[in-house]
């Protein structure tokens, strides 16, 4: 029994819980409550409006004269305190279990996919006494985006139990439209990143990372083994850029129809089903299936940075560490904390890039109709994504990767 | 039976696939957020929305505004209101509720013989037609410009007749309701 209990790394432990609660309860949630903000403001600033600009610190409440507005950054706890007390419904005719078990279903697996995304390089925390650098990763599992799409697809049955359950017609079509969405565009996703993996040779998220920041990133491939100029003339990343900028264009896409965003939103187009699978439901059970969608759409921005854009590295770190002499380029082991944090932010606000693209995105395109999203799917963006691993392959043989 | 045969514009290539589509959404709606981003920074404000307690529009209000219904008193101080009750009769909501009370013979306008001794408009249930003002025969009922009536309880949304005259004020000379002043 001592043994056992002997045996058990009570650092790794400790370090990966403060991981998973750090990143999820202080960066996902948090992020998701201001991305619905951003999502709010930018679209009143797109349609000429205002947008929510007045919840901030309720000084009135405490005898002072007048409040602190803050630009209405505090609106999300507001919402957030509105769905808590609003009464939870359950409508008498549902399936109750499954009822109660959808959003749960929705929300969980947008959660679990955040495990492999790597936030950040490497920690290093020798002033708490850890003798090797934390690496800001949960899980640095050598099947990441396996992992991600495995979990993340699992997402489509909160929605569909939810449509089932609700035992009402809007829902049902919501619940039915996402199933085939969902299975439609799962294969233009997978499909899309197979040429970046066949290029690193390597299914670790974090390694690919690093591997970015050292030899350029997939879409700036400047610096390091993928410049001409410093690889001895070799332009074979350069060809690649194009089959990559078009991996990158479809997992995009379909990352968007993944997460049921607009203009792919078949699952709760308003005008259509009303609110689509979630009609039925109220406070935080609604809650948690938005919270879901937009967990999903900033773990899917996370992988896509990560794939494509480098993830935490910061452009041209390489150059710029020769420029200045400070270490802006990640080393296993010989990365400073001031670095370490830095990659974090960095990853952060690539993925806030992403999310305000999504939401311009969705505020300049109307729905597709049901049978063109079909249609773009299969006959399109299937067949385009399995041409472009072809393509990758021959140029990989032209023009060997040295 | 008269056809009407709808002509669908000729898409190109790049517009079935939503190419060249994308990038004219996109360049509406970022040409109109950098447009409000430029305007705010530049400290103006984002569209034409108003931010109503700190803005108010009452300077542009225009003279036909209808807003609360107030009894005026003209310019010797007299109630013009002779408790008639034909705005009392005519209130489609049924707001007003009016006592009328006779004027005492020592009063210097015992000529006038009434004016009200209980004058309540109900500001919850006024809708602002402005039919107490069209069909007074003494001019004595307006809508004036004031729109913010509030209260916390239902008593307090009663106008009483000290309300009424403090928000109708005087009205001098014979005011003839009809012509450009009101």
């Amino acid at each position: 029994m001592t043994l056992i209990l002997g045996s058990i790394d009570i650092t790794l432990i400790a370090v990966t819980l403060a991981k998973i609660v750090g990143l999820t309860f202080l960066m996902i949630l948090p992020s998701v409550a201001y991305s619905v903000m951003i999502e709010r403001r930018l679209s009143a600033i797109i349609q000429d409006r205002v947008g929510p600009n007045r919840v901030g610190i309720p000084l009135t409440l405490l005898g002072f004269k007048k409040d602190f507005h803050l630009w209405g950054l505090f609106q999300p706890m507001a919402d957030g305190l509105k769905f808590l007390l609003k009464e939870d419904f359950t409508p008498k005719n549902v399936n109750t279990f499954y009822y109660w078990l959808a959003p749960a279903l929705t929300l969980v697996p947008a959660l679990l996919t955040c495990a492999v995304v790597p936030f950040g390089s490497e920690l290093d925390l020798s002033f708490l006494g850890l003798a090797q650098p934390v690496k800001a990763v949960i899980a640095d599992l050598s099947v990441g985006p396996l992992y991600t799409f495995a979990i993340a697809s699992l997402g489509v049955y909160g929605i569909v139990i939810a449509g089932w359950s609700s035992n009402s017609k809007y829902p049902f079509l919501g619940g039915v439209r996402a199933s085939s969405q969902m299975i439609s565009y799962e294969l233009s996703l997978g499909l899309s990143i197979i040429p970046v993996l066949m290029i690193f040779g390597e299914l670790n998220l974090g390694k690919i990372s690093a591997l970015q920041d050292a030899h350029g990133w997939l879409l700036l491939p400047l610096w390091g083994d993928s410049a001409p100029w410093s690889n001895g003339g070799n332009f074979s990343r350069w060809a690649l850029f194009i089959p990559l900028m078009i991996s990158f264009v479809i997992f995009v896409i379909s990352m968007f129809a993944e997460t049921n965003r607009l203009p792919f939103d078949m699952a709760e187009c308003e005008t259509e089903l009303v609110a689509g699978y979630h009609t039925e439901y109220s406070s935080m059970k609604f809650a948690l299936f938005f919270m879901g969608e937009y967990a999903a759409m900033i773990i899917g921005s996370g992988l896509a940075v990560t794939l494509f854009l480098g993830g935490w590295s910061i452009p041209f770190a390489p150059l710029l560490s020769q420029l200045t002499g400070l270490q802006f380029h990640f080393e296993a082991g010989h990365t400073p904390l001031w670095l370490g944090l830095a990659h974090i932010v960095t990853f952060a606000s690539k993925v806030l890039a992403f999310i305000l693209f999504f939401v311009i995105i969705r505020w300049s395109l109307p729905r597709f109709r049901y049978d063109q999203l079909m249609k773009l799917g299969w006959l399109v963006m299937f067949e385009v994504a399995l041409l472009n691993v072809i393509l990758t392959a021959v140029l990989m043989w032209a023009f060997p990767l040295n | 039976m008269a056809t009407i045969v709808v002509q669908r514009p000729k898409l190109k290539w790049h517009e079935k696939l939503f190419i060249s589509t994308l990038f004219k959404g996109l360049k509406i709606t970022v040409g109109h957020a950098v447009r409000n981003i430029r305007s705010v920074l530049g400290g103006g404000q984002n569209g034409v929305t108003m931010q109503y307690p700190e803005q108010k529009w009452d300077e542009s209000l225009p003279e036909w505004y209808r807003g609360a219904p107030a009894l005026v008193t003209d310019e010797h101080g007299r109630e013009r209101c002779v408790s008639c009750q034909l705005c009392e009769f005519i209130c489609p909501p049924k707001a007003i509720k009016i006592i009328p009370g006779e004027i005492p013979s020592d009063d210097p306008w015992a000529k006038v013989e009434k004016r009200p001794k209980e004058f309540e408009i109900d500001m919850i249930r006024c809708i602002y037609c402005g039919m107490c003002e069209e069909v007074c025969p003494e001019q004595a009922i307006y809508l004036r410009k004031d729109y913010a009536i509030t209260g916390e309880s239902r008593a307090e949304m009663v106008h009483d007749k000290a309300k009424l005259y403090e928000i109708g004020g005087v009205r001098v000379g014979l005011v003839n309701k009809w012509n450009e002043l009101k």
